[in-house]
């Protein structure tokens, strides 16, 4: 059986799997990282988004074979210590879930379409999240809860309920000026 | 659902993939050994147990297969080029805008990270985007095999529904897109119901105003048979054809009539999104706003 080496949330593994496995059953089956849940068949819930050297894919996806000396990073890997990432704070703050099963990949997918749009319009938010469904809230809070998280992961200042903010053009209350790579703050492994 | 068992191999060589591919690649069905490069069609379709290959070989480590070249008079986009670079590349926005359009619909970002520019014309899907985009240019999709390799213009890629010419063994290197030179205009109008889907039907449009009239159009439909196609007869009618100034309200459009000819020798598939008559209005009325929307 062919052997994968892949870090997931900042922790190298080497395991030999079957060619069929999946990223995503890799991570919850072998690895214990339940937190990445499965949603469908065909690739399109988005459930299952984590950052695959970087970027967001779908684990359900992608073979464990194809991700051998990847960087894999899971919702599990964005707190550090007891304190959430911001963009899961701000989903705890808008009230962005109800049931959940989404909740994980949002996160993932949102803090991915940061990377090129730190301060998103609501607009871009809903384009940059259209791999991934929601049955439960409509998408209003959730789209709310991105641009809060934007604006405190690029300012750090954690301006008020998202949303409001308008003028995105014009950059956010805490947007435009963001220095360096905001987006990847915060993302990286511990 | 848990993929059926294969065996996998990741070639560390276009040679050693045309080799592997060549050796037990024996046609259709169960049993045959694949080309695996995203996986964005491949595996949902082995998750759904609908595929059974008894070998699968990466291409995804063949880093000659990946990126975009300036080549003179064409853009060489290289088979395992992701819809996300493709999207990136400067030389792809300049010269080969109608690709960037079309890639920008294909399904959600993480889908475009993984997905590739090849593995789409090579899947070969008549809902896919790219397809009815490298028709309508004259793509040439340039191959490699044990046997040596081809140059097959996009008019002889696609033969059927998931079906190309592509022989087993055979791997798409890359594609040619030609520049078309000053004073085209391009735009890929997509019909679907929901964000991330695939097109109910989709118009490819590439056009051409010298002195005020439509000199050259090239249309390529997306979903409208089982395989892409060129709705020749607008290209036909628009030629000539003076397009009546933007905000003239009412009145008789030339446009119009000549895009009225979209369906005109499709056969459109009956699923759970339209009928085919259904289907056949659309194209009418998305060539119509493609053609207006490429003027340059
Ligand atoms: C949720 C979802 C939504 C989607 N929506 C759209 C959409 O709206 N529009 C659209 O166009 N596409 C859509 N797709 C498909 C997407 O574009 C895929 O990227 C594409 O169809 C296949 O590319 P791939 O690299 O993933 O190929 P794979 O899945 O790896 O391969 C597909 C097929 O092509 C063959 N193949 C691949 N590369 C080569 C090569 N270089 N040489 C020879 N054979 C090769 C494989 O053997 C296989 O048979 C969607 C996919 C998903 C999961
Ligand atoms: S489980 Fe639905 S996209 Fe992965
Ligand atoms: S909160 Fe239930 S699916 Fe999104």
């Amino acid at each position: 059986m062919p052997e994968v080496t892949v870090t997931v949330d900042g922790v190298a593994y080497e395991e030999e799997v079957e060619p069929r496995l999946l990223l995503v059953h890799l991570l919850r089956d072998r690895l214990g990282r339940t937190g990445t849940p499965i949603g469908c068949d065909t690739g399109n819930c988005g459930s299952c988004t984590v950052l695959l050297d970087g970027r967001s894919a779908k684990s359900c996806s992608v073979l464990a074979v194809q991700a051998d000396g990847s960087d894999v990073v899971t919702v599990e890997g964005l707190a550090s210590g007891g304190d959430l990432h911001p963009m899961q704070r701000a989903f705890h703050e808008e009230h962005a879930l109800q049931c959940g099963y989404c909740t994980p990949g949002m996160i993932m997918a949102a803090i991915d379409l940061l990377r090129d749009d730190p301060d998103p319009s609501e607009e871009a938010v809903r384009r940059g999240l259209e791999g991934n469904l929601c049955r439960c809230t409509g998408y209003c809070t959730i789209v709310r809860a991105v641009r809060r998280g934007a604006r405190a992961m690029s300012g750090g200042r954690d301006a008020g309920p998202g949303g409001e903010a308008g003028g995105e053009a014009a950059g956010g209350p805490a947007g435009g000026e963001a220095a360096g790579e905001p987006a990847g703050e915060g993302v990286a492994a511990p | 659902m848990i993929p059926a068992p294969f065996d996998y191999v990741r070639p560390a060589s276009l040679d050693e993939a045309c080799r592997v591919l060549g050796e037990a690649g024996d046609g259709d069905g169960d049993g045959e050994v694949k080309a695996l490069a995203g996986g964005q069609s491949l595996l949902p379709l082995l998750r759904l147990r609908l595929a059974y290959p008894s070998v699968l070989v990466d291409l995804g480590r063949l880093e000659e297969l990946r990126g975009v070249h300036d080549r003179g008079d064409h853009v060489f986009i290289g088979a395992l080029t992701t819809h996300d670079e493709v999207l990136r590349s400067p030389v792809v926005r300049e010269h080969a805008p109608l690709v960037a359009l079309a890639t920008a619909t294909v399904a959600d970002p993480a889908v475009r990270h993984r997905g590739t520019f090849g593995g789409s014309l090579a899947h070969a899907d008549p809902a896919g985007d790219l397809p009815a985009v490298a028709l309508a240019l004259d793509c040439v999709l340039v191959t490699a095999s044990g046997a040596g390799g081809r140059e097959i213009p996009a008019a002889g890629f696609f033969t059927g529904y998931l079906e190309t010419a592509l022989e087993p063994g055979e791997v798409l290197t890359g594609v040619k897109v030609p520049k078309l030179g000053d004073g085209w205009g391009f735009h890929y109008e997509k019909f679907h119901r929901t964000a991330q889907a695939w097109a109910v039907v989709g118009v490819a449009a590439a056009v051409r105003i010298d002195a005020g009239a439509v000199a050259q159009a090239r249309i390529g439909l997306t979903n409208m048979g089982p395989a892409p196609v060129r709705a020749r007869a607008v290209e036909t009618a628009l030629r000539g054809v003076t397009p009546p100034a933007a905000g003239a309200g009412g009145g008789h459009d030339p446009v119009k009539d000549a895009c009225a000819w979209a369906d005109e020798g499709t056969s459109p598939p009956t699923d759970l999104h339209a009928r085919p008559d259904y289907r056949r209005h659309l194209a009418r009325v998305l060539t119509h706003r493609a053609v207006r929307a490429a003027l340059p």
